[in-house]
């Protein structure tokens, strides 16, 4: 029994992260290895037959540095469940750098301290050309530990054809019409924060949990009216491309990617409202074996002929504005280049809207207690 | 001298021969279970930590909270065995009676889905039974259904997917018990004046109890636990202990909550198996057939 005592469940805060890092002294004395292990989600970087990817097979040409590209990250919380007892042993996870999409497991990372702060002085190309939306996001301000691979929104897709008429509202997700034909997202925070543009909520990032609560009766009574097809994951596209739903939350790339496989009718919408902007993010676990290699390959990708290569086959919302006219010109795909979703016009981005960044554990298992019940009834 | 080795020989051998099985089963099985049971009694949070404060009201709390989920478990895992168990029977008893020289054929026909992937299946019938798919927009164009009707999304969806996936583990224990019935006790009955109606029910279905019992066991176990089909399949109101479970652990990293609800699922499934067996065990239906 002094056995089973003895062995609880180390936390996560303060373990493998070593105190009080002189963190210039470090880059200082980092030396480029010719050696760069990503890991990144499927389908999100350019590619062409054969799996081959031309950014990359670019950096690799400039540079010399050669780069082990793994697309093994299918969602943000199994993934840092899988990382995070390595980092916990004071390990190298074998990576370099990771995407992660801001939320509670990027803040997490952040918290424990188990990111390297970038090296400024080494991305001079992010401080010329980022965009507006990729600087200093609230849940890292002054990029100091990450930097955007690609941004997006999470707004309303649907099916015309179907709805018989124009969607503009994140309230039509709660139309008596479209009754069985919803479709919700899975992610707790996705559903959130729809309840809450429902509600009227502004700015979400100052919300409590009195505006959680008020959300979930809204959700909740979304779904005892029978209006919910379902809580979907990625496979929310599928659902509406098979008419299983007419109206949706959605993400702005994947609509994108539709239209151009065999669904030219699907349309996505940013609501009256606001719509939803996420990044993911690229940052440098602790322990990486060549972080200035990652490093280097921040800064390539932040110039804008490299970024219109990327965009032009990713079709997310592109964190570097110059690339839009080389993907005009030089690319010639005016499909992409005014795209409003790839490159956001003013009047798109005034309807911008923040997450609720997790001030802590506390914090989160309030929120997710709220909102499983709704997914998982 | 050489007596008392030959002795202990012959009495350590079984020992010896169930040492590996033994230990196999001691480090892979007795070990995680009671580090489950451990963990089950701890409190805490992935960031702090968890200790052990033996916490047993995690019990009370979680049984009530889930009991919807842990009862529509049992249902829909019921459901899907009652229904393979009658759809699979007749496949097997034909195999096994009818199936002269193309036996191994039929079977390795029965099995071959197993050749792909759980996952990829559900998810080829996520396609076909799309409210607009290749099924129900036929039907529907022909105006043979309501254009409002669908399928997934409900729970004759999920049970259907359990059931589909049953088939085989159901079909396979069938087939050896039905396999292994002597022709000369079906015939016997014959010569006894039974009709075909009375030989298969005071004989065959008897004598394929074995089967029956452990076909419902495999079944039965492995669908309660299911999370798959209604991930997939399921609806907003059709989710099962263990997508339950599976959220608590990986989503929440919520592990005493898990580690309940898979301690409570294990101990509900051996109550249930212990009463199963004590009812309706092979013997029981065996002597009904003396």
């Amino acid at each position: 029994m002094s056995f089973l005592e003895a062995c609880g469940i180390a936390g996560t805060r303060g373990t493998g992260a070593a105190e009080d890092v002189n963190w210039s002294v470090f880059w200082s004395q980092q030396r480029r290895a010719g050696v760069l292990d990503w890991a990144n989600w499927p389908l999100y970087i350019d590619t062409q037959n054969g799996g081959d990817h031309p950014s990359i097979d670019e950096f690799t040409k400039r540079t010399g540095i050669t780069v082990s590209y793994r697309p093994v990250i299918q969602d943000n919380a199994p993934f840092f469940a899988q990382i995070s007892p390595v980092l916990q042993a004071g390990q190298s996870i074998g990576y370099d750098l990771i995407v992660m999409t801001d939320g509670w497991e990027l803040t997490q990372l952040i918290q424990n301290r188990w990111l390297i702060p970038l090296d400024q002085s080494r991305m001079p190309n992010f401080h010329r050309y980022a965009g507006v939306t990729a600087r200093s996001p609230s849940f890292d301000p002054g990029n100091r530990y990450s930097v955007a691979w690609q941004s997006g929104l999470t707004g309303i897709a649907y099916d015309p054809r179907m709805t018989g008429r124009e969607i503009t509202s994140v309230k039509d997700l709660w139309a008596p019409a479209f009754k069985g034909k919803v479709g919700m997202m899975s992610d707790d925070t996705e559903l959130g924060a729809v309840g809450m543009l429902a509600l009227g909520i502004a700015d979400q990032t100052k919300s409590t949990p009195d505006d959680w609560n008020r959300a979930a009766d809204l959700l909740k009574r979304q779904r005892d009216d029978g209006l919910v097809r379902q809580y979907y994951d990625q496979s929310y596209i599928k659902a509406l491309e098979d008419g299983d739903t007419w109206i949706t939350q959605a993400w702005s790339g994947d609509v994108f990617q539709a239209n151009y496989s065999g669904f030219p009718h699907l349309k996505f919408v940013v609501p009256k409202e606001g719509v939803m902007l996420w990044h993911d993010n690229c940052v440098i676990p602790l322990h990486a074996q060549h972080p200035v290699d990652a490093m280097e390959w921040i800064n390539f990708y932040y110039q804008p002929p490299i970024e219109a290569m990327i965009e032009d086959w990713v079709n997310y919302l592109c964190p570097v504005p110059a690339a839009k006219r080389l993907i005009s010109t030089r690319i010639d795909d005016p499909g992409v280049a005014d795209s409003p979703l790839v490159f956001p016009p003013p009047t798109t981005r005034r309807r911008f809207r923040k997450y609720y960044d997790f001030k802590g554990i506390e914090d989160h298992q309030e929120y997710t207690s709220i909102f499983d019940p709704i997914i998982q009834s | 001298m050489s007596a008392q080795v030959a002795r202990l020989r012959r009495w350590s051998a079984p020992y010896l021969l169930s040492l590996p099985g033994g230990a196999w089963l001691a480090i892979f099985f007795v070990v995680p279970l009671v580090a489950i049971l451990s963990v089950s009694l701890m409190t805490g949070n992935p960031v702090d930590g968890f200790t052990l404060t033996w916490h047993f009201s995690v019990y009370p709390d979680v049984i009530s909270q889930y009991s919807t989920q842990f009862g529509r478990s049992f249902l829909y895992g019921a459901a899907s065995t009652a229904i393979a168990l009658v759809v699979m029977y007749p496949v097997a008893y034909w195999i096994a009676f009818r199936g002269g020289r193309h036996k191994s054929t039929l079977l390795f026909l029965v099995l071959l889905p197993f050749f792909v992937s759980f996952v990829i299946r559900i998810l080829a019938w996520q396609f076909i039974l799309a409210d607009q798919g290749i099924v129900l927009g036929t039907l529907k164009d022909l105006h043979l259904v309501p254009s409002g009707v669908h399928v997934l999304s409900t729970p004759w969806a999920v049970i259907a997917g359990l059931t589909y996936d049953a088939l085989p583990f159901m079909a396979l224990p069938l087939y050896v018990s039905l396999e292994n019935i002597d022709r000369a006790h079906v015939e016997a009955a014959a010569d006894l004046y039974a009709n075909p109606f009375q030989r298969f029910l005071r004989v065959i279905l008897p004598l394929s109890a074995p089967g029956i019992y452990a076909g419902i066991l495999l079944v039965a176990i492995t669908n309660i636990g299911d999370y798959v089909s209604a991930a997939i399949l399921g609806g907003p109101s059709t989710t099962m202990i263990g997508n339950i479970i599976q959220t608590q652990y990986v989503q929440n990293a919520n592990y005493p909550v898990a580690s309940a609800l898979a301690l409570i699922l294990m101990v509900a499934l051996l109550i249930g198996m212990y009463l199963y067996g004590r009812a309706f065990g092979t013997r029981t239906l065996q002597g009904y057939a003396r």
